[in-house]
């Protein structure tokens, strides 16, 4: 529960949602389609309009993911692509059941159109950088490919996700690429008990907060004499003056190397 | 449910000869507080209701009465409420309920036609209307629906615009004297908006007025060429009437295309108005527009407060509008003179108003190639869900949103029954945003209170008079405040997001609030 609720603020909109979207019904919804040439001007225009709020006026990402990417991990294929657009993805993204088939395959071929940027080169051995992760002990905070602990965002399917080059800026110079809805916040209580740790959700009256032991804190904000919000702040250091550029490249191969796993 | 028949065929055949809400009781709406009769209760717009049983030394104990599961999601409904029977409407449905229980009377649905597409808002209803034994419901396919008010049998259709064209529905009709007012949807679609009068009794067409006027007609000249033929001027969100002066007060949306103003050189009336309209004939009597050549989807499509206040030692007849681009107006509203006005909260596009309450607009405000940041967002500071004025604490009471956003101006091409926008947003990130409910002096807008919210709320404000201030955030909190000072004294998790207005009446004496949050109805009470 925990984990679940870490992820839905750490990466909202990105991967938490499961696959409703199974082959079968991307299939059935395509045969919806009939086939035309996709306009992409056309295609981009809608973006703009319905996407754009989220996915960034060039589709590089904001509340939502950046498209700008080869591999979409909610869209494999077209029809996939399509699916999501007209369904929408509970409860991150909202349905587009208004637009027509036509509109739908103009959006879809721009979204692709998004991903066609070359490949990022990566000039890392993967195999050192999984030494580099042991060595410092990144698993203390982020899950990966199954181990480790969720205090900071999961890492599994991370190159799915994210592209290299955020992923080196986040790692060089944490605080200042955080995630998209990731705060660090400071709570103290009426009794003087300080909490420190990530908001894993908040409304007007409640916040929800686990702190570097992993210990879920549920709190009322009348109850408390001060609520910070560590706007800028990270638990992780940064480790572009604690890793060398080499074993920088190769953290990055490793943690690129488990697109395979996934 | 047999039973249930028979009660209701009984009350059928013993009021044959009286109709059941009769204009006079929506018209003296404050002499029966327990019932809830027109969309915003009362004609002035107010949102206020005058039941005292629910109040700020007891409110802490509200609980959940019922519940009731709507067939489909994210509900925006103001419910009515007559003699203990809730009317409740949906996209392109309606129902009645025993307010006791939650349990349904009737149910009514009309096919939404498969060819049928949203431009611009949700598949939503914002609620219904009630005059004399019928009840009056907008579709999606644009059609206002006649309804009889025990059985939901449908007595009348009429078209009151062409779906296939842009034009829908989702506001809820404001019944006045013999005459149902409706507003039309379609501002993203590049429609020639207006507003209409219906029949009560027949359906048949009273009256309309253009909110874009063609050839020959005053504010013409307002538009180049052809743009006045798909100027937008959108009529969605329900207005207010002063049975008195005769008048129908409404607001106008925003211009088309919404983000890209080179295509429609001018002012563009009567886009981001309000009109004061003649009840008998629909003629203009004033308007005043808000925001002349708009260019951020600040629609003026809001519900306008009408009230009375001491300006200079002189008693005026008022009408207040907290605007989507962020001022808040204060008008006469018998001649439509601009008394006051000042923003109620950030915004970026305006140095400020003149004397007149002309915008005195900043440089770099507009959407641009490469994008420009103003506050508020193409949201507004505030939008379609409804504000309240409170006769007893003398405040005005809006819902804010506090976000900024870069907007973007792109190419608009007009082609009938698409969008027709002309750019779009790039919001700011949400941590960079936050709500407010704000208590405004009514005749000057100045802040006499302010309640901070997690995020830009999207629910409207109830006030009491027992002292109370209620509305919903967007992460599912229903809660209330002291409406004297803002301080909050209860509030409840949803589990939905609240995108609607509250209402308040009463089942056998007893005071209940009633709100939706996203697929359910909430209905509290002590």
């Amino acid at each position: 529960m925990i984990r679940t609720q870490t992820l839905i603020l750490l990466f909202s909109c990105v991967f938490l949602f499961p696959h409703s979207i199974s082959s079968a019904q991307a299939e059935k919804t395509e045969s919806k389609f009939a086939p035309a040439p996709p306009d992409v001007s056309a295609g981009k225009r809608m973006f703009e309009r319905h996407c754009a709020l989220c996915h960034g006026i060039d589709g590089r990402g904001g509340r939502g993911p950046n498209l700008n990417r080869a591999k979409l991990f909610h869209a494999p294929d077209d029809a996939a692509l399509k699916a999501i657009i007209f369904e929408g993805i509970v409860p991150e993204m909202p349905e587009g059941w208004f637009f027509t088939e036509e509109e739908i395959s103009n959006i879809a071929a721009y979204v692709r159109s998004l991903g066609k940027i070359p490949a990022e080169p990566l000039p890392g051995e993967a195999a050192r950088g999984g030494t580099v992760f042991t060595r410092n002990s990144c698993s203390r905070c982020h899950l990966f490919a199954g181990a480790g602990f969720a205090y900071g965002p999961d890492l599994t399917g991370l190159a799915e996700r994210r592209s290299p080059a955020y992923v080196r800026n986040a790692i060089s110079a944490p605080a200042e690429h955080l995630p998209e809805g990731f705060l660090l916040v400071r709570a103290i209580t009426s009794s003087g008990r300080t909490i420190e740790g990530i908001r894993m959700n908040e409304d007007t009256f409640t916040i929800q907060i686990k702190d570097a032991s992993r210990t879920f804190h549920s709190l009322r904000k009348q109850d408390l004499r001060d609520l910070q919000k560590l706007r800028g702040q990270s638990p992780m250091p940064p480790y572009k003056t604690i890793l060398s550029p080499t074993e920088l490249d190769d953290l990055i191969a490793y943690l690129f190397s488990a697109r395979g796993l996934q | 449910m047999k039973l249930l028949k028979l009660v209701a065929l009984s009350a059928a055949l013993s009021s044959a000869a009286a109709a059941q809400v009769p204009f006079e009781r929506i018209l003296n709406a404050d002499k029966e507080p327990g019932n809830w009769l027109s969309y915003s209760r009362n004609l002035q717009g107010q949102r206020f209701s005058p039941l005292i049983e629910i109040n700020s030394s007891n409110v802490g104990n509200l609980k959940v009465q019922w519940a009731l599961q709507f067939p489909t999601p994210n509900n925006e409904v103001s419910p009515i409420v007559v003699d203990n029977i809730m009317y409740l409407t949906g996209p392109n449905s309606a129902m009645a309920v025993d307010a006791r229980t939650g349990r349904i009377l009737w149910t009514w649905k009309r096919a939404i036609p498969s060819d049928y597409h949203n431009i611009g808002f949700g598949r939503v209803n914002r609620g219904p209307a009630v005059l004399d034994d019928k009840l009056f419901v907008t579709t999606l396919d644009c059609y206002l629906v006649a309804l009889d008010l025990r059985s939901g049998a449908e007595l009348w259709a009429s078209k009151v615009g062409e779906y296939k064209a842009g034009y829908s529905m989702t506001v809820a009709p404001l019944a006045i004297d013999g005459k149902i007012v409706v507003g039309v949807s379609g501002g993203e679609a590049g429609i020639r908006g207006f507003v209409d009068a219906y029949d009560a009794k027949t359906g048949k067409q009273a009256w309309r007025f253009w909110t874009i006027p063609g050839p020959g007609k005053p504010g013409h000249d307002t538009w180049s060429g052809d743009a006045w033929k798909t100027g937008g001027g959108s009529t969605w969100v329900t207005g207010a009437y002063d049975p008195e002066l005769k008048l129908v007060y409404w607001g106008v949306g925003n211009p088309g295309p919404d983000w890209n103003g080179d295509v429609r050189p001018g002012d563009n009336l009567y886009t981001c108005s309000l009109l004061a309209l003649d009840a008998d004939t629909g003629h203009l009597r004033w308007f005043f527009q808000f925001t002349p050549h708009e260019t951020h989807d600040w629609d003026a499509a809001h519900v306008p407060i009408l009230f009375d206040a001491k300006i200079k030692g002189r008693e005026r007849q008022l009408i207040a509008n907290a605007n989507r681009n962020a001022f808040y107006y204060v008008l006469d509203r018998v001649t439509g003179e601009f008394i006051a006005g000042r923003p109620y909260a950030k915004q970026t596009w305006a140095r400020g108003l003149d004397a007149k309450g002309h915008p005195i607009v900043s440089p770099d405000s507009e959407p641009s190639e490469k994008g420009s940041l103003v506050w508020p967002n193409a949201n507004g500071a505030t939008v379609w869900f409804s504000p309240s004025y409170s006769p007893q604490t003398s405040l005005f009471y809006v819902a804010v949103r506090e976000i900024g956003s870069v907007y973007f101006k792109r190419p608009a091409e007009y082609k009938e029954g698409t969008y027709y926008a002309g750019g779009g947003e790039d919001e700011l990130p949400a941590d960079d945003a936050s709500g407010e409910i704000r208590a405004l002096d009514p005749a000057t807008g100045e802040l006499r209170w302010e309640f901070k919210l997690h995020s830009p709320p999207w629910a409207g404000v109830l006030s009491t008079a027992g002292g109370l201030v209620f509305s919903g955030s967007d992460e599912g909190n229903f809660y209330a405040l002291d409406a004297r000072t803002g301080k909050p004294l209860w509030d409840f998790q949803t589990g939905g997001n609240i995108k609607a207005n509250p209402i308040s009446f009463s089942v056998d004496g007893h005071q209940r609030v009633a709100i939706s949050s996203n697929q359910v109805l909430y209905v509290f009470g002590l």
